[in-house]
């Protein structure tokens, strides 16, 4: 089982972990944050294995990964 | 009382230092304070310190603040032409609330000048130097028992207040060999420095900086600063008089100055005339309430100076027009006579100005 | 299920200021992860420059320090030198480090301080709204050489991690970026190796980190990454930079 949690708040869209999520299941949102920026979010969260790839890349430590 | 021994000047400030309990020194050489550093170098690691030659006094000043943010108690030394290079080091270390002593022996100048005594740094000590809205403690020592003594009660002054402290001295006291008896340290029973970064165990962490980028903040930040200036302009205020109780002439005189001109004063004595001696020990804070009241009942004032005229004007402000404030000054290095002095004395007199 | 990444407990729990997909916000996570591993957050004293990082402070959770603008190795030298037991970092950028401090670096480095540098270079001045940096490449445009870097009248741009690798008391020195995550991985090793170099005591460390400025360099975040792969790159090769000096009388 894993999980990704983004925290949605801290994301500045830079896109980052949608570019290195090495199965693409990362993309950003529809909606806005306080901020403006649309956060980024999984797709098919039970195709995820917790790699880190994403968590590791982001730059606002806006991501938590479980195992 | 301890023995005394003859020290050079320079010496004398390195020594007040260790006994001070000063153990950390970072400097660069420059002409006329090279036996400060050179006796640092020999010294610190007879008593556990650290000696360390910076590559400039850039990077000296810089250090001293890192010193000094880890809680030691750190001094560096220059003349002139570094001092000016450590400006925004000072200003930093102000900004941020650090102590630590600072030393000019005052050359010649401006730019690279000459290496010989002068007064002309003056400004650069009480006024700023640096930029905004800072000052120094500044002590003007006029002996080497002065430099020993003074050196002593600047590290004690910067931890109380926690500000930089100067001793502003010359080449002339920093060369100059005199008896001295070595000072001994005030047991103050000073709070610890909770604010240092010693490491943030069992507290949260200690920032610190001089920036802040919120100007409502900024300006309670400098307001702080004030009231931190006002009380010491209460509290530390020191000065010594000659013969000024019965003066007509009143002459105003730190450092080198005043030792000369307490000799033109004699030989003005001998002559019947009645002068005497108003001798700033801290230019900062300037003893403006004292010096006024000293001159109350006096027809004039000389001010004599190494410069063209640095402290004369905060001699004006304190005399505020009631009487003539007349100046003589010599500068570049060199240094005036009681002669000269004298004659500066008998000229005013006579034209009853 | 427990947590496998999260934020680092040096690190603080705090927005940060910096531009979408600048590196900043990666390189200041492998520092507070090593801090972590290696349990020294409450020895650390970290300076902060004058740049982009200036803020600095407000993101880790240990003790630190503002310098002025290139003097962070003096003050670091004032502090390690004061508390020899502390682990004592600087964070600067090429500004910071290779232009108006470049002599506080090179003879901190010579000196064999026992600190660590972390050098952020994005080959131009972030902060101040992209001038030419010491690290700019020639050609790079920027808005002090709006017509691309001219080494006629400009010169070349320096190789840090080169420059210092030619000094004794110089015990480890590594350039990489963080443009994915095996570079990421490696990059955080070097910190890692850059920090038990000081707590072992063995000399100065540095580690120099290839880095983005998107909105200076004018591309999106992963563009900016891909121009450090492809252009920066060739210029500042990643690889450790340290050297046992062979010459006769060195330590």
């Amino acid at each position: 089982m894993a999980k990704v949690v983004f925290d949605e708040e801290r994301c500045k869209g830079c896109e980052l972990c949608v570019a290195f999520c090495p199965r693409n299941l990362l993309v950003m949102a529809e909606r806005f944050n306080s901020k403006g920026y649309h956060p980024a979010t999984i797709v098919n969260p039970e195709e995820c294995n917790a790699c880190t790839y994403c968590a590791r890349m982001c730059p606002e430590v806006a991501i938590e990964v479980y195992r | 009382m301890g023995e005394k021994v003859l020290m050079k000047g320079n010496e004398a400030i390195a020594e007040a230092a260790i006994l001070a309990g000063c153990r950390y020194f970072f400097g660069y050489p420059i002409t006329p304070q090279n036996e400060i550093p050179e006796y640092m170098s020999r010294r610190m690691p007879e008593v556990g310190g650290v000696f360390l030659q910076a590559e400039s006094e850039v990077a000296g000043s810089n250090m001293v603040y890192g010193a000094a943010c880890a809680g030691a108690r750190v001094m560096t030394t220059s003349s002139s032409p570094g001092i000016s290079l450590m400006q925004e080091a000072i200003s930093y270390t102000a900004g941020a609330e650090l102590p630590c002593v600072l030393v000019n022996i005052v050359r010649g100048g401006p730019g690279l000048g000459g290496i010989q005594g002068s007064q002309a740094d003056y400004f650069q000590a009480t006024k700023g130097g640096g930029h905004g809205d800072y000052k120094l403690i500044v002590l003007a020592p006029a002996s080497v028992q002065e430099l020993m003594d003074l050196t002593i009660t600047a590290f004690d002054l910067a931890d109380v207040y926690r500000n930089p402290v100067m001793i502003l001295g010359d080449a002339i006291l920093g060369q100059m060999m005199e008896p001295v008896i070595p000072g001994k340290r005030e047991d103050l029973d000073l709070p610890p420095k909770t604010w240092a970064t010693t490491g943030a165990k069992n507290r949260p962490k200690n920032v610190i900086t001089s920036l802040i980028l919120d100007p409502a903040k900024l300006e309670q930040h400098n307001l702080n600063l004030k009231e931190k200036y006002e009380k010491i302009a209460r509290n530390e205020v020191r000065y010594r008089t000659y013969m000024a109780e019965d003066s007509e002439t009143l002459i105003v005189a730190y450092g080198t100055c005043a030792r000369i001109a307490q000799a033109a004063i004699d030989m003005a004595r001998e002559r019947g005339l009645r002068v005497g001696l108003f001798r700033p020990i801290t230019l900062w804070p300037f003893p403006y309430d004292a010096l006024r009241q000293t001159a109350e009942d006096s027809l004039r004032v000389l001010t004599v100076e190494m410069s063209l005229g640095q402290m004369v004007e905060d001699v004006r402000l304190a005399i505020l027009g009631t009487k003539p404030v007349h100046f003589y000054g010599r500068t570049g290095g060199m240094t005036p006579t009681p002669r000269e002095i004298l004659n500066e004395i008998e000229r005013i007199v006579e034209e009853g100005i | 299920m427990r947590k496998v990444f999260g934020r680092p407990e040096a690190m603080a729990d705090v927005p940060m200021h910096y531009c979408p997909g600048c590196t900043h916000g990666i390189i200041h996570r492998l520092i507070a992860e090593v801090i972590d591993e290696l349990g020294v957050r409450e020895k650390t004293v970290g300076i902060s420059p004058v740049g982009c990082a200036v803020l600095a402070y407000d993101y880790f959770n240990c003790d630190f320090v503002e310098a002025s603008h290139g003097r962070a190795p003096a003050v670091a030298t004032g502090i390690k030198r004061t508390l020899p037991d502390s682990v004592v970092f600087c964070y600067q950028g090429d500004g910071d480090l290779a232009s108006i401090g470049m002599a506080e670096i090179v003879h901190a480095a010579t000196r064999g301080e026992k600190i660590t540098v972390i050098f952020v270079n994005n080959a131009i001045y972030g902060m101040t709204g992209g001038q030419m940096a010491p690290t700019t490449l020639p050609g790079q445009r920027t808005t002090t050489s709006p017509r691309g870097r001219d080494v006629e009248g400009a010169g070349h741009p320096i190789r840090v991690a080169e420059l210092l690798s030619t000094l004794s008391g110089v015990a480890y020195i590594s350039r990489v970026s963080v443009t994915g995550p095996t570079n990421v991985i490696k990059a955080k090793r070097a910190v890692r190796r850059a920090f038990e170099t000081q707590i072992e005591g063995k000399g100065f460390s540095l580690v120099e980190f290839l880095s983005t400025c998107p909105i200076n360099w004018g591309m999106s975040p992963l563009e900016a990454m891909k121009w450090v792969d492809e252009k920066m790159s060739l210029y500042y090769p990643l690889g450790d930079y340290t050297q046992v000096q062979e010459v006769a009388g060195n330590a």
